[in-house]
C-alpha cells in the first residue's frame, strides 16, 4: 500500500490572517512539503498541473525532477496531467527524462482539466476534452513503447519515422494512472489499457468514488487484465487533526468556510458527513482512512490533499507530522485482512522484474542515406 | 399500471398560493389517470441543499432523493411563482442541476402563479422556452392563476384540461417506455460505451 499526498498548487490568502503568500513563497513551499512527506515516511508526492492563477502548479516537470533530486526515495507523480492540452510528444519525452533523472521514481496521472479558457490557450477545444484525452493517450503509448513512430490523428500534426527520446529507463514506461471523478468513460479507458484508475474521491459522496471504482473494476476484468480484484485502485483523502479533537475543528474550520471549492457552502459537519474530509484526532483519521476499503475494496494508492485552503506552511508540516505518527498504525490497518489477490501498486522495480529485467532501449540514430551512425560519424570527424 | 407523477413547487411562503395550484394540479392529474404514484417536490424545504449542490457540485440526500423522482417520473407538474418577469430563481436552480438528459421526452405541465393577469404570458415566454431547450413535452395548457383567478371556475376548467393532456402523454410515454435520446451518465454505469468504439469516436472515424 502506497500512502502519500497531492498538491494542487492553489496560492490562497490565511483566512485567519488575511495574508496571501507570493508565488515565491508557494512554489518554495511545495518543495518543503515533498521533502518533509519524505521524512516522515511517505510515499509518494504528487502535484497538480494548472496554466492560470491562483496556481503555482505550472510546469509540473520542472517541479518534479527538482524534488527529485533533493530526495532520496519518494515516488514522484501527478494529479493531475493535462493529456487534453499537453502534446503527448512532450509527455513522453519529459517523464522518460525525469524517470532517468530519478532512477524510475516516477509515475503520472492522466487528467482532462476542466476549466474552459486554458484550452483555447493551447489551441484546443474543452468540447473535444474526451476525444482529446483518448487519442492522446493512445499516441503517448505508442511513443513510449514503439522505437520508430508513423502516426496520424485528428487533433495534432503526424509523425513519420520519429523516435521519442530518451527511451524509458531500462525499456519500461513510467506507470500511468487515470483520474476522473464522474466521467465512466476514464474509468473504461484504464480498464482498457490495464493502467491504475484514481479517483478524486474528495469533495465527492462516497457514492461516487464507489460507483466509479466498480465500473473501473469490473471492465478490467472484461478486458482480461486479471480479476476485478486485481485491478489498481487509488484514491484521494482529505484530513485536519490535533492531538484534540476540538482544536482540530475550531482551527480548521476558518479554512473551511472560505476554501476556494466548497467554501461558503454546507457546513463543516455536513461536507465531513457527506465527503472523505476528516477533521479531528489522529485516531478518527486513521478509522475514516481504513474504511474507504469498505467500498472501493482493497487498493493501492492512498494520496491525502494536505496543503490547500491557505494553510500556512508551519501548520501543514505539522499534519505531515501527525501522518508520521499514525503511519506505521494505518500500514498495518490496511494489511490487516487485505485480500492476498490485492496486488500491491506497480512501481519502477516491479514493471522492470515484469518485463523480464531491464534492457537498454537507446536508439541510435541511422543516417538514411550513408548507412552510418551519428557516434560514428562523430568519430569519424574527431579522429 | 402506476403513473409515476412528480410535482414540483417553487412557492416560498407557507401556505403559499403555488403550493394550493400545485395540490389542484396534482388532484386533477391523479383523477385523469387509473393508478398514481404521486410524489411531491416542495423547493422551498431544498433551497439550503440547492444552494450547496451549486457549490460542491453533487446533491445531499433530500436533494437527491428529490432528483432521483424527477429522473424516474414518467411525467411533471412544475409549479412556480413569477419574480421579476420570470420564473423564480429558486425554481430555476433546481432545473439547472439536473444532469444533461434527465428530462428529455418527459411529459411536463406548466403552471404559474402572480399576484395580477398581466404576468401570464410567463408560461410562454419563460416556462416553455426553458422545457424546450430540456427537450421535454410540454403540454399545450399551461395554467396561469393570478390571485382573482381562485375565485374564478374558469381556473379549475384550466387545471383539468391540463391534467388531462398530462394524464394522456404520461400513460403513452410508460406503455413505449420514454424515448431517450441522450445517453446519460447513468446509462454509461450500466453499459458503457466499449472503448474501441470511443477510440474510433475520439478520431473521427
Amino acid at each position: 500500500m502506497q500512502i502519500g499526498i497531492f498538491s494542487v498548487g492553489d496560492v490562497t490568502p490565511d483566512p485567519t490572517t488575511g495574508r496571501t503568500p507570493s508565488e515565491h513563497e508557494r512554489i518554495k513551499a511545495t518543495v518543503e512539503i515533498a521533502k518533509h512527506a519524505e521524512e516522515v515516511g511517505l510515499d509518494v508526492f504528487a502535484t497538480g498541473e494548472h496554466h492560470n492563477p491562483p496556481f503555482i502548479s505550472s510546469n509540473p516537470t520542472a517541479t518534479l525532477a527538482y524534488i527529485g533530486a533533493k530526495t532520496e526515495r519518494i515516488i514522484l507523480s501527478t494529479a493531475t496531467t493535462l493529456i487534453t492540452t499537453t502534446d503527448p510528444v512532450l509527455i513522453a519525452e519529459d517523464y522518460a527524462k525525469i524517470q532517468h533523472l530519478t532512477d524510475g521514481r516516477v509515475d503520472l496521472m492522466m487528467g482532462r482539466g476542466n476549466t474552459g479558457p486554458v484550452y483555447p490557450w493551447f489551441g484546443k477545444d474543452i468540447r473535444q476534452g474526451l476525444n482529446l484525452a483518448i487519442e492522446n493517450y493512445a499516441l503517448l503509448r505508442r511513443l513510449w513503447s514503439e522505437d520508430v513512430v508513423n502516426w496520424e490523428g485528428k487533433f495534432r500534426t503526424p509523425l513519420q519515422g520519429y523516435t521519442s527520446t530518451p527511451r524509458p529507463l531500462d525499456g519500461v514506461a513510467p506507470f500511468v494512472w487515470h483520474g476522473s471523478i464522474r466521467s465512466p468513460e476514464i474509468a473504461e479507458q484504464a480498464a482498457y489499457y490495464g493502467d491504475g484508475f484514481f479517483h478524486n474521491h474528495i469533495f465527492w459522496p462516497a457514492g461516487h468514488t464507489k460507483q466509479m471504482v466498480d465500473l473501473y473494476r469490473r471492465r478490467f476484468e472484461h478486458y482480461g487484465h486479471g480479476t476485478a480484484e486485481q485491478a489498481i485502485v487509488g484514491l484521494g483523502g482529505q484530513f485536519f487533526m490535533r492531538k484534540d479533537s476540538q482544536a482540530a475543528v475550531r482551527e480548521f474550520r476558518p479554512y473551511f468556510d472560505n476554501a476556494p471549492v466548497y467554501g461558503h457552502g454546507p457546513s463543516l459537519e455536513d461536507f465531513t458527513e457527506a465527503t472523505p474530509l476528516t477533521v479531528g484526532s489522529p485516531q478518527q483519521v486513521l478509522e475514516r482512512t481504513l474504511s474507504f476499503r469498505e467500498y472501493v475494496g482493497d487498493y493501492q494508492r492512498q494520496l491525502f490533499l494536505v496543503d490547500h485552503a491557505g494553510l500556512p506552511l508551519k501548520t501543514v508540516l505539522e499534519q505531515l507530522d501527525l501522518l508520521g505518527e499514525i503511519l506505521p498504525e494505518m500500514r498495518k490497518g490496511f494489511a490487516e485482512g487485505r485480500s492476498p489477490n490485492a496486488p500491491e501498486a506497480p512501481t519502477h522495480a516491479s514493471l522492470v522484474a515484469k518485463a523480464g529485467g531491464p534492457h537498454d532501449t537507446t536508439v541510435h540514430a541511422v543516417d538514411d542515406v550513408t548507412g552510418h551512425r551519428a557516434e560514428e560519424l562523430a568519430e569519424e570527424v574527431s579522429a | 399500471m402506476t403513473t409515476r407523477i412528480v410535482v414540483v413547487s417553487a412557492g416560498l411562503s407557507n401556505p403559499s398560493s403555488t403550493r394550493l395550484l400545485a395540490d389542484r394540479l396534482a388532484a386533477a392529474t391523479t383523477e385523469a389517470l387509473e393508478e398514481v404514484e404521486l410524489t411531491q417536490v416542495e423547493l422551498r424545504d431544498l433551497a439550503h441543499e440547492l444552494t450547496d449542490h451549486l457549490l460542491t457540485g453533487f446533491p445531499a440526500p433530500a436533494l437527491a432523493a428529490a432528483i432521483a423522482a424527477v429522473r424516474e417520473a414518467d411525467g411533471l407538474v412544475v409549479v412556480t411563482p413569477v419574480f421579476s418577469a420570470s420564473y423564480s430563481g429558486l425554481f430555476k436552480t433546481f432545473f439547472d442541476v439536473l444532469e444533461a438528459g434527465t428530462l428529455d421526452g418527459k411529459p411536463v405541465l406548466v403552471a404559474a402563479t402572480a399576484g395580477t393577469a398581466r404576468h401570464s404570458l410567463v408560461l410562454d415566454h419563460a416556462l416553455r422556452p426553458l422545457f424546450a431547450y430540456l427537450r421535454a413535452i410540454v403540454v399545450p395548457t399551461g395554467v396561469f392563476a393570478a390571485t382573482d383567478d381562485f375565485g374564478d371556475t374558469g381556473l379549475q376548467q384550466r387545471i383539468e384540461q391540463a391534467a388531462g393532456e398530462l394524464a394522456a402523454l404520461a400513460g403513452k410515454v410508460q406503455s413505449t417506455g420514454a424515448a431517450r435520446a441522450r445517453r446519460t451518465v447513468e446509462d454509461e454505469f450500466s453499459e458503457p460505451t466499449p472503448f474501441e468504439q470511443l477510440l474510433r469516436n475520439a478520431s473521427g472515424r
